[in-house]
């Protein structure tokens, strides 16, 4: 080890000596990225940008999901932190500006940000300041197999309202088949229903109320009544067995192998259970259906509204300028073209989405595009102090160990309890 | 350790003069004086440092990013004692200190005393049981994981091979912590098996001899004989598994993570996912300084009262 240093130290030395202009600079840009198949694209969108930029060097690091999550406070204030990392925008993005981790990137990126959709752009901006750049948008839906589907005899499309989609539930339990597949040990998949609910249940208007307190904040109304529809559905039984000790990574594998009808998925989830499934095919795009949230009866908010995620790339303090440089080189129209076309992605580059190929995914593009309200994932957007309690208690709703009464109680005294 | 400094001081009072005596402590101070400070050095900077620390911080509302800056007192003491999944987490402690003490231990000792006997395979089997503690604590989860499988694991396929639907341990509120001690005594016993071989083995077999030549019986003379003689083992035994027991954490996070429903967090998982997932590092400082106290006292009590001889 103490040789290679030294011999780096001593190479180092002779270059200065030589005063080449060619100085390296490295770039570390942390990734939380599983599927093979994307990253190999992303190894070359490395290689093409070292190419055009001879002397920086574009180094990959990856952690898993989870790991990452519970690894950036710490990460953040250590000195070999990565110039580049991956970020969900929301709660957490802040709380990373007010400790002055993250770098102001708003003149480095220019205009550049004109070409990208301003309201994924809009997430990455804290007190005036942009901090990162996105690469995708997404939205949360159910994704359907269509052969298990036909099997129970119900039809995908027709599935619009809560009622609609109990009932289907019900047919396909049925019919023998294990209606959904949910990662409920990651917890996360299991509080998209809750959250989708109170979307639809209250719209915009509900969610600023409750972040301001008014109307039992989250133990209002409207989050009371997501946990009680959330429960018709659990009591049903509709998730496959063990689903509390399933993670997410193995629920979209049992989707993938065709052994549960439905999985309410982040969108690029589509691509994901092809490389989680056994024979790392999946469900194919011709089997593969998509159909939005159903709106439950007396729902204030608008059908078009939607839940997702935005992702993106947030630059760190004390990074090279070149780090920017990369993030705009991977958001360019060229890179997300690319991804765009193997449906890794939801382009926010205006225009890109063109090059999406698959109908599953042209179709949440244009969702995302009409819709009046986008809400972040309430995980990310609340923050983790509040947003893992969502995670907790809406767990414990699907489980059977909370009421929907006490899910929400719980949730409200996090966010008193604040951070 | 510093039990065995007072006993040398306390055994060796009889043979010297009170002149020899002070010449003997002056040679101690400087011994002292030369070889402590890097010892406390260290200590102070690895272990009272971050401990002085946390209890700082266990005072304050502080996410990890920054400098800490909302004081809150003693509300995340508060929080802790407030919340139903610390409860959780120390009965499962206790539960897990309990299954050590009375599973683990005797099933150690028997298996002691038959492998410390010369046989054929003798060293064989020794190696065999002492094999799982070798493993990494992640690495047994994440192979206990894949057992449990309910689908595709060894017992769902013993389950069906009876005709019966495997149960999914692992996420059950019910049966989760049943899985977790499984792992944990199947991991531990082999560790505190040998520990009762090499005190086995040190023993003198003429006190052994001597007893059956009387007349004792074997059971008499493992009640009377062989057990006494390993007390002290066995009081350094439990006071691994007590203090192993408290600090569990990493066969629980590939295995359940805590869950379902916070029913197999131990008090150290339940750190991590509400201190550290929920980046509430004050709260989490607390059940890291209630955590420090409660090892702490059963240490010092423990070594006070049980093993004051050694």
């Amino acid at each position: 080890m103490r040789f290679v240093t030294r011999l780096a130290l001593a190479a180092a030395g002779l270059t200065l000596a030589a005063g080449a202009a060619a100085a390296q600079t490295t770039v570390r840009w942390l990734h939380i990225e599983q599927n093979p198949a994307q990253v190999k694209i992303w190894e070359d969108v490395v290689r093409r940008f070292q190419e055009k930029n001879p002397g920086v060097k574009v180094e990959m690091q990856y952690l898993e999901n989870e790991a990452y999550k519970a690894k950036v406070p710490t990460l953040l204030q250590s000195r070999d932190r990565p110039h580049i990392m991956y970020s969900w925008a929301g709660g957490v993005l802040k709380a990373q500006v007010e400790a002055g981790a993250l770098a102001d990137i708003t003149a480095g990126v220019g205009s550049f940000k004109d070409n990208l959709a301003p309201g994924a752009v809009q997430a990455f901006v804290v007190g005036g300041k942009l901090y990162g750049l996105p690469y995708n948008v997404s939205q949360v839906g159910f994704m359907y197999n269509k052969d298990l589907f036909a099997k129970a005899g119900v039809d995908g499309t027709a599935i619009k309202s809560w009622d609609d989609f109990l009932a289907a539930v019900k047919k396909i339990k049925a019919a023998g088949i294990t209606p959904i597949a949910v990662g409920g040990q990651d917890k996360w998949p299991l509080h998209f229903y809750w959250t989708h609910l109170a979307v639809r249940l209250g719209g915009k208007p509900a969610f600023e109320a409750a972040l301001k307190g008014e109307g039992g904040g989250f133990e209002g109304e409207t989050f009371q009544k997501s946990g009680e529809l959330m429960k018709q559905l659990v009591d049903l039984e509709p998730f496959q067995n063990g689903f509390l000790g399933f993670k997410n990574q193995q629920a979209l594998g049992y989707f993938g192998d065709g052994k549960a009808a439905m999985n309410l998925a982040i969108s690029h989830h589509s691509a994901t259970q092809r490389a989680l499934a056994a024979d790392k095919k999946g469900v194919p795009e011709d089997k593969l259906g998509w159909f939005d949230f159903p709106v439950p009866a007396g729902a204030k908010g608008n059908p078009s509204d939607t839940l997702g995620g935005v992702n993106g790339w947030l630059v760190t303090e004390g990074a090279p300028k070149e780090a920017v440089e990369f993030i705009k080189f991977f958001v360019s129209d060229e890179v997300q073209r690319e991804l765009a076309k193997q449906n890794f992605i939801i382009p926010v580059f205006k225009g890109s989405d063109a090059a999406l190929s698959a109908p599953f995914m042209q179709n949440v593009a244009k969702n995302i595009a009409a819709s009046g309200y986008h809400q972040n994932f309430y995980d990310q957007d609340l923050g983790p102090s509040v947003g893992r309690v969502v995670n907790d208690a809406t767990a414990e709703i699907a489980g059977g160990s909370m009421t929907p009464k006490q899910a929400a109680k719980a949730i409200q005294d996090a966010y008193k309890q604040g951070n | 350790m510093s039990g065995r400094g007072d006993a040398i001081v306390i055994r060796g009072r009889p043979f010297h003069g009170p002149a020899a005596k002070s010449r003997r402590s002056d040679g101690r101070l400087t011994t002292a004086l030369i070889f402590l400070p890097p010892a406390l050095l260290l200590f102070t900077i690895f272990v009272v440092m971050p401990i002085g620390e946390a209890a700082w911080f266990s005072g304050f509302n502080w996410n990890g990013f920054g400098r800490p800056t909302r004081w809150i007192g003693l509300d995340n003491y508060r929080f802790v004692f407030d919340s139903r999944g610390f409860g959780i987490a120390f009965r499962n402690n206790l539960l897990i200190i309990a299954v050590s003490l009375l599973i683990q231990l005797p099933l150690a000792l028997a298996l002691a005393l038959t492998l410390a006997e010369r046989f054929r395979g003798a060293v064989l089997l020794r190696m065999l049981f002492f094999l799982p503690y070798v493993l990494a604590e992640v690495a047994t989860g994440l192979i206990f994981s894949f057992i449990y499988d309910g689908d595709y694991g060894l017992l769902a396929s013993i389950f069906r091979s009876f005709g019966a639907e495997a149960p999914h341990l692992l996420a059950s509120t019910q049966t989760s912590m049943l899985a977790i001690l499984i792992v944990i005594v199947w991991k531990y016993f082999g560790f505190h098996m040998m520990l009762f071989i090499a005190a086995l083995q040190s023993m003198d077999p003429n006190l052994v001899e001597a007893a059956r030549i009387d007349g004792a019986s074997r059971w008499q003379v493992l009640r009377h004989v062989v057990i006494p003689l390993l007390y002290p083992t066995i009081r350094l035994s439990v006071f691994f598994a007590v203090i192993g027991s408290l600090q569990l954490f990493d066969l629980v996070m590939p295995l359940t993570r805590g869950g379902p429903a916070d029913s197999s967090n131990t008090m150290v998982s339940f750190l991590y996912n509400n201190g550290i997932s929920r980046m509430r590092v004050g709260f989490g400082s607390a059940i890291g300084v209630i955590l420090f106290v409660i090892c702490v006292t059963f240490a010092v009590t423990y070594k006070r009262w049980f093993m004051r001889d050694e």
